[in-house]
């Protein structure tokens, strides 16, 4: 009994110490990715950097402006369009679809989506849209960018609702509600902090995307001046940037990827104060 | 057997007096597990009617058939007659959503809305069907609030969350959100079951308050509690309806070998 009781200490600790090697696996790539984007990115950082569009080639002088207005316009178009049909699609599935042969079907395509390389998104942006209006175009790119991002929140939005208990709807059947109402001011409302973090989580993804804007938005180093036209991207001048033989081109790869990522941070910090000032909470595992 | 259930769901005395709900030969299913077999039986107006019986006799699922909301679980089916305030509910010309809102229902475990506070809570059913009107919003709430005895408990908190009260102030808060669509009928399914003594005897007195404006049928598993409360009860066994009479007659002198034995816990 007693030997027993000892073997289980053992294997015990033994499990402990194996989760917490994990768990440093994990973390040290990342951090040091981080700590080596700051080291490298943060001595760029002007106001000048910001909101200038890029110097001559080379030369060290001017800034990102062009790709940081452009990202937030891609991807906040792109978001405008995906949130919608994610949030509905989500919706439908969890709520109305049961387990039929559509539903499932559609469950089985949007988890195929999910999966598909982006570059081949890319590739569906410029056959329908770079083609047919014959130009790169912001269109483009935010098309692209909300089809990577709609499977992310169908997904993550049928899985909240789901959470959601049944006696909360059947409270709101006995009370004569349609289901319609109950879908939207019982159920909605109840799971909304995780269909946001669904929505947080495809903005996150999306950003960070270089491949389909290559084929859609293309890049300039000009700012924004129609959307039917070409627009820059941080991941895409991040890209060009490193791919430049001058040090001064790299000290700037590094200082927009800096921005990429505060921005995404700043995306997830400020939502997350809302959602607390609103008195429910931000998740941000799927 | 079948012919003697049938006489034991018939009047049980030829009065005047109304009967709320009439249940006629109510068979349920879930997908081919037959649940109800014939249960036939009737309510007066103004009343507490209590359905007694073991595990899995089909009491739940009877209530659940008195708003029609067995028939929304996936695979169940009901077919019957119940009769509400002289009205078929089950005829095709009813709407099942409007049926809901007559006969009010409280669960098992208490489910206030929860991002909802106390007064959004009682509110809900008026607002979400389309009641616009602030002022005759708050005078329902606060007139259903007193009824479920909620009122004084938390008037002056009624914008915290619903959440946020003790589990047998949660149930009365159920009992207030179906009593604000004024019902002609509540029905009660185990509500007490999840509370504790104290809780529990505060919502029996209720029951017996409420009995002034509406009928109620409960379902329980505590037999003194149908005792205390109940004007009739029926007991149930096996999707049967094995005997129904006013409570005094069904604990003191039961007609059935198997009511008595149920009631003097030889099973159960």
């Amino acid at each position: 009994m007693k030997k027993r009781y000892r073997t289980r200490i053992i294997i015990d600790k033994l499990v402990s110490v194996f989760a917490i090697v994990c768990i440093v696996a994990a973390i040290v790539p990342l951090t040091s990715i981080l700590i080596e984007v700051v080291k490298n990115g943060a001595g760029v950082l002007s106001f000048e950097f910001l909101t200038a569009s890029q110097g001559s080639i080379g030369s060290g002088e001017g800034g990102i402006g062009p790709a940081i207005q452009g990202t937030l316009i891609v991807v906040g178009l792109a978001s405008i369009i995906a949130t919608p049909i994610g949030v509905l699609t989500g919706i439908y599935l969890s709520e109305f679809a049961g387990n039929g042969i559509f539903p499932s079907a559609v469950r089985f395509l949007n988890d195929m989506l999910t999966g598909l390389p982006s570059i081949v998104i890319g590739i569906v942006g410029y056959v329908t849209i770079v083609l047919a209006i014959g130009s790169f175009s912001v269109w483009a790119g935010a098309l692209a960018l909300s089809i990577i991002m709609i499977p992310i929140v169908v997904r993550v939005t049928e899985e909240t609702l789901k959470i959601v208990p049944h006696s909360l709807r059947e409270g709101g059947y006995a009370l004569g509600i349609s289901k319609a109402k109950i879908t939207m001011n019982i159920v909605l409302t109840t799971a909304k902090s995780g269909v946001l973090t669904g929505i947080v989580l495809g903005i996150a993804r999306i950003a960070g995307e270089t491949a389909p804007l290559i084929m859609t938005i293309l890049g300039t180093s000009l700012f924004f001046s129609t959307l039917t036209g070409p627009v820059d991207a941080l991941p895409l001048r991040i890209w060009r940037l490193a791919s430049q033989p001058y040090e001064s081109a790299h000290a700037f790869g590094w200082g927009a990827a800096l921005v990429l990522i505060l921005m995404v941070l700043g995306l997830n910090i400020g939502l997350r104060l809302l959602a607390y000032k609103r008195g429910f909470t931000i998740r941000t595992e799927v | 057997m079948r012919e003697q259930e049938r006489e034991v769901g018939k009047p049980l005395e030829s009065t005047t007096e109304k009967y709320k709900v009439i249940i006629k030969d109510i068979n349920g299913w879930f997908g081919n597990k037959q649940a109800l077999r014939n249960v036939s039986l009737n309510i007066k107006e103004k009343t507490v009617a209590a359905f007694i019986g073991p595990s899995g006799c089909g009491k739940t699922t009877l209530i659940r058939c008195l708003n029609r909301m067995h028939e929304m679980t996936p695979g169940a089916r009901v077919e019957g007659q119940v009769i509400v305030d002289g009205e078929d509910i089950y005829d095709k010309s009813v709407d099942p959503v409007v049926v809901k809102r007559r006969v009010g229902m409280v669960f098992q475990k208490p489910n206030p809305f929860p991002t909802m506070s106390i007064f959004d809570n009682v509110a809900a059913g008026l607002k979400l069907n389309g009641i616009k009107d602030k002022k005759l919003i708050s005078e329902v709430v606060e007139e259903a609030l007193n009824g479920a005895a909620l009122w004084d408990e938390v008037k002056d908190e009624l914008g915290k969350a619903g959440m946020s009260l003790s589990g047998g102030q949660q149930q009365r808060l159920c009992i207030a959100r179906a009593l604000a669509l004024q019902p002609e009928v509540l029905l009660m399914d185990e509500p007490t079951s999840a509370l504790d003594p104290i809780a529990s005897s505060k919502i029996e007195e209720l029951v017996r308050k409420l009995k002034e404006h509406v009928t109620i049928i409960i379902v329980t598993h505590n037999m003194q509690q149908a005792a205390r409360i109940s004007d009739s009860t029926s007991f149930m066994y096996l999707g049967e309806m094995i005997e129904y009479g006013p409570t005094n007659q069904i604990f003191k002198n039961p007609e059935k070998e198997l009511t008595e034995r149920y009631i003097s816990g030889i099973f159960g």
